[in-house]
């Protein structure tokens, strides 16, 4: 989701634009804060992506650590192997979520972070349930590991693709009687709404500029890619800096940079610079994978495949249907935002939603990477394929891979698999021509 | 156990009952719950495991049917086309039986909140089956009574409703309160059931007990007691049956996707006596009685939010992972503990490295294998379980 956090280099920097070498200073510059709490005391809290309550964490003064981002860097970094072993011989199953056997990998073997620094321990555990029954096994395993408090925010399912009264107050209410106090004695500090609502303000700034570059996909060509080159474009808002003015400078010096190559005409960057000829456009259901994250990339872009929308874009938050934080109602503004993260919607919304997305962005096709240890996204994703070609008359294409565990990346089934799938559009189109 | 049964022809009557609810069980069909509509009228809604309040539906004049996926007899041919190979089973049999019609009598299906794919399985029913009920319940992982309890209050009266614009009767307190008192004796019956086992195991053989608990599920409420109570009689007073030299284990992890039948006589066929288990876990997910006077909606709520088991699908935020299992091992008298989860079945395999330190931390001697519903091979099972309960009868201090 966020860049790997290693040192850049000369030689990178000088491919990279000015928004990315942004992007890589806040998170050295967060991981370094992380690595100097011994020394410093800051407070730190474990949590999750979707649903996550950044600008609560900061009206607080909390720095939020984000176990499934430390999974994915493990991944790019080439170590997720080794740490799923480690907790494969601790008696986790083979059959089980890989960000959890990552990450307790990664803190059995010194809780070394995507720096290269030694994580904190936490001072708080922030369970936000939030549309992934895993996340809750994951904070039961981790409170084992740790002796700090673990306060749970259970966010309600949208199972008939609507928040209801009930489901916002019962979240607001757990947020004001459960989260803030615990955050409270935590800490030591009264909650201060007012810097929450500060917090909220930069959050919706920066949530309009995200969504303008997601949007900048509907030009053809696509200036972006929103699957693969998203994860960069998500990573200061998916994660420690919504809510920051790091966040607001980074997105919009970030839509500047969309903007000219729209200008230009340009495709999107991709991981052998300015993409070719666009020769498909197609949305992308499911997360990525992180093990072979570039070579999957390639595999798309050697054919001129760019994914002009994907739902993992949006588990984070599900901002391009107009959702905003909204400082005139804080903690229900919150509560809005957990309870419409991506996974957190029912199976027929997410079936409207990519169906949108196909004519929204004029797609030729859609495909759904299929993760083995992600139940959340991949239970329904066959039933979800058909609905979705039934309704778009577009053709779909399937591919399964996992999020973190290099055993279950086939790289030559894949290609194949994506191979004939672009060959079938590219026949699709041409008898279509005829 | 009431002596009202006669000693003479007792095997023959228990063969007689068990035969019945083993047909039950595999009626897949529906037959009992057709038959029911036909008498009564009334609506018949499904529900996934492991626990919704049926109190509420029986008081609405509905019959609540549990609905545990397939067995190993089933053949699934639409349904694996709608799950990957990394899906546990139970969704794919539970599609195949609404894909073929078996549950075309159900006038909705509840889908309890205790799993990813369950969840998810509730957006499918939706689009494939857009004409019945489909009621995703929000189960509270928030238990202050202010909180979830004022949530899942909320989610009950919202299922009321709509289970009311599908032709229930409207819920009456009065209703409610005869309905309490029905499933409690329900449950107390499961409860001297289970209790019968612990102490004469022999009497009670788990693949017995089973299909009994599965046929009851199809039942109603009052047809349900009578067979529990006629089966807690007989076995109880069937002196034929004698002891084994067997190992008392308790079985963890089966409280969703159930094993094949074949499984459980592999395991007491390797020598073990099941003295507690997590099969059909509706009929024990609240511990006790729920009082029947007051407010009776409040006393389902607080039952849900005081009086359930640690089932692996709720949160523990304060208690000790664990604990209870290690309480229901001391209190069934077991010697050791067999996890026995299904495959890909992140409740159950998320929770176990947590239990499993729990047990080591007691002393309890534990092995663990998987399964699906649809599993045929058991041999390795056998081998496995017969060397655990032979470890136990040998070695164990316990």
């Amino acid at each position: 989701m966020t860049v790997p956090a290693r040192r850049p280099s000369a030689v990178d920097d000088a491919r990279k634009d000015d928004s990315q070498r942004r992007q890589k200073e806040m998170i050295a510059r967060h991981f370094d804060r992380l690595a100097a709490v011994p020394e410093t005391g800051e407070r730190c809290a474990y949590t999750f992506v979707p649903g996550n309550l950044t600008e609560l964490l900061l009206s607080f003064d909390i720095l939020p650590v984000l176990p499934e981002i430390n999974a994915l860097q493990s991944a790019m970094r080439g170590k997720s192997a080794e740490y799923i072993a480690v907790a494969e011989r601790l008696g986790h199953s083979e059959d089980v979520c890989t960000y959890v056997k990552s990450d307790i990998g990664m803190l059995r073997s010194g809780n070394i972070g995507p720096t290269g620094q030694r994580l904190p321990k936490p001072d708080v555990l922030l369970l936000s349930y939030t549309g992934c029954f895993t996340f809750m096994k994951w904070f039961e395993l981790l409170r084992e590991e740790y002796a700090c408090p673990v306060v749970m925010l259970h966010v309600p399912y949208q199972a008939d693709g609507r928040i209801t009264d009930a489901m916002r107050q019962y979240v607001v209410a757990q947020l004001r009687e459960k989260v803030i106090p615990a955050l409270e004695r935590a800490t030591g500090r009264a909650y201060d709404e007012d810097r929450l609502k500060e917090h909220l303000t930069r959050s919706a700034q920066a949530e309009d500029d995200l969504v303008w570059v997601l949007q900048s996909a509907k030009n053809v060509p696509s200036p972006i890619d929103a699957y693969f080159g998203a994860v960069y474009y998500l990573g200061p808002i998916f994660s420690s800096f919504r809510g920051t003015e790091d966040a607001v400078t980074y997105y919009r010096m970030l839509r500047d940079e969309i903007s000219e190559r729209v200008r230009l005409g340009k495709g999107p960057v991709t991981p052998d610079g300015d993409a070719g000829e666009e020769r498909f456009r197609v949305v992308v259901e499911g997360p990525p994978n992180w093990t072979s994250f570039r070579q999957l990339w390639k595999m798309f872009s050697d054919e001129g495949a760019v994914a002009v929308a994907s739902t993992y874009a949006k588990v984070g938050g599900v901002y391009d249907t107009g959702f905003r934080h909204d400082p005139s109602r804080p903690l229900e503004s919150l509560a809005e935002y957990c309870l419409g993260c991506y996974t957190n919607l029912s199976l027929p919304t997410r079936i409207d939603l990519l169906s949108r997305y196909i004519s929204e962005y004029r797609a030729d096709g859609f495909l759904i990477n299929s993760i083995k240890s992600c139940n959340s996204f991949s239970a329904g994703q066959l039933h979800i394929l058909r609905e979705v070609e039934a309704r778009s008359a577009k053709p779909g294409g399937f591919f399964e891979s996992d999020l973190v565990d290099p055993r279950y990346f086939s790289a030559a089934n894949i290609k194949n698999r994506l191979e004939s799938y672009f060959q079938m559009l590219g026949q699709k189109r041409a008898g279509g021509a005829r | 156990v009431s002596g009202a049964a006669d000693a003479a022809g007792i095997p023959e009557r228990l063969a007689a009952l068990v035969a019945r609810a083993d047909r039950l069980y595999r009626d897949d069909r529906l037959t009992a719950v057709r038959a029911w509509k036909e008498r009564t009228g009334g609506l018949a809604v499904g529900f996934l495991p492991i626990y919704v309040p049926r109190e509420l539906l029986h008081a609405q004049g509905v019959l609540p049917v549990g609905l545990m996926g397939g067995r190993e007899d089933l053949e699934i041919i639409k349904g694996d086309a709608y799950y990957q190979s990394y899906i546990c089973h139970i969704p794919r049999s539970t599609v195949e039986l609404g894909l073929n019609g078996s549950y075309a009598c159900l006038d909705g299906i509840l889908f309890p909140a205790i799993c990813d794919v369950i969840r998810n399985l509730s957006g499918m029913w939706q689009t494939l089956f857009p004409g019945v009920l489909v009621r995703y319940l929000d189960l509270p992982q928030e238990f202050t009574p202010g909180l979830g309890g004022l949530f899942y209050r909320h989610e009950l009266e919202q299922l009321s409703r709509d289970l009311q614009a599908r032709g229930a009767t409207p819920l009456d307190p009065e209703a409610l309160r005869r309905s309490l008192a029905l499933y409690n004796e329900d449950r107390r019956l499961v409860r001297e059931l289970y209790a019968l086992r612990r102490v004469e195991p022999w009497k009670v053989p788990t693949h017995e007990l089973y299909v009994v608990l599965r046929a009851s599920l199809v039942l109603s409420v009052e047809e349900s007691s009578a067979m529990l109570r006629e089966y807690l009689e007989l076995a109880g007073a069937d002196a034929t049956r004698r002891p084994l030299d067997q190992a008392r284990v308790l079985l963890t992890g089966s409280f969703c996707e159930q094993p094949p039948l074949g499984l459980i006589k592999t395991l007491e066929r390797a020598g073990c006596y099941i003295v507690d288990d997590d099969f059909v876990q509706v009929h024990r997910f609240l511990r006790s009685d729920i009082p029947t006077d007051g407010d009776p909606l409040g006393n389902l709520v607080t039952a849900f939010l005081t009086d359930a088991v640690a089932s692996p699908t709720r949160y523990i935020g304060e208690a000790v992972k664990g604990q209870e299992l290690v309480r229901r091992v001391e209190e069934s008298g077991a010697e050791g503990v067999l996890f026995c989860a299904p495959s890909f079945c992140d409740p159950a395999l998320l929770d176990q490295p947590m239990t499993v330190t729990a047990v080591e931390r007691a002393g309890v001697p534990w092995t663990a294998f998987k399964y699906s519903e649809n599993s045929g091979q058991f041999q390795v099972i056998r081998e496995q379980a017969g060397t655990f309960a032979d470890s136990i009868k040998l070695w164990s201090a316990r």
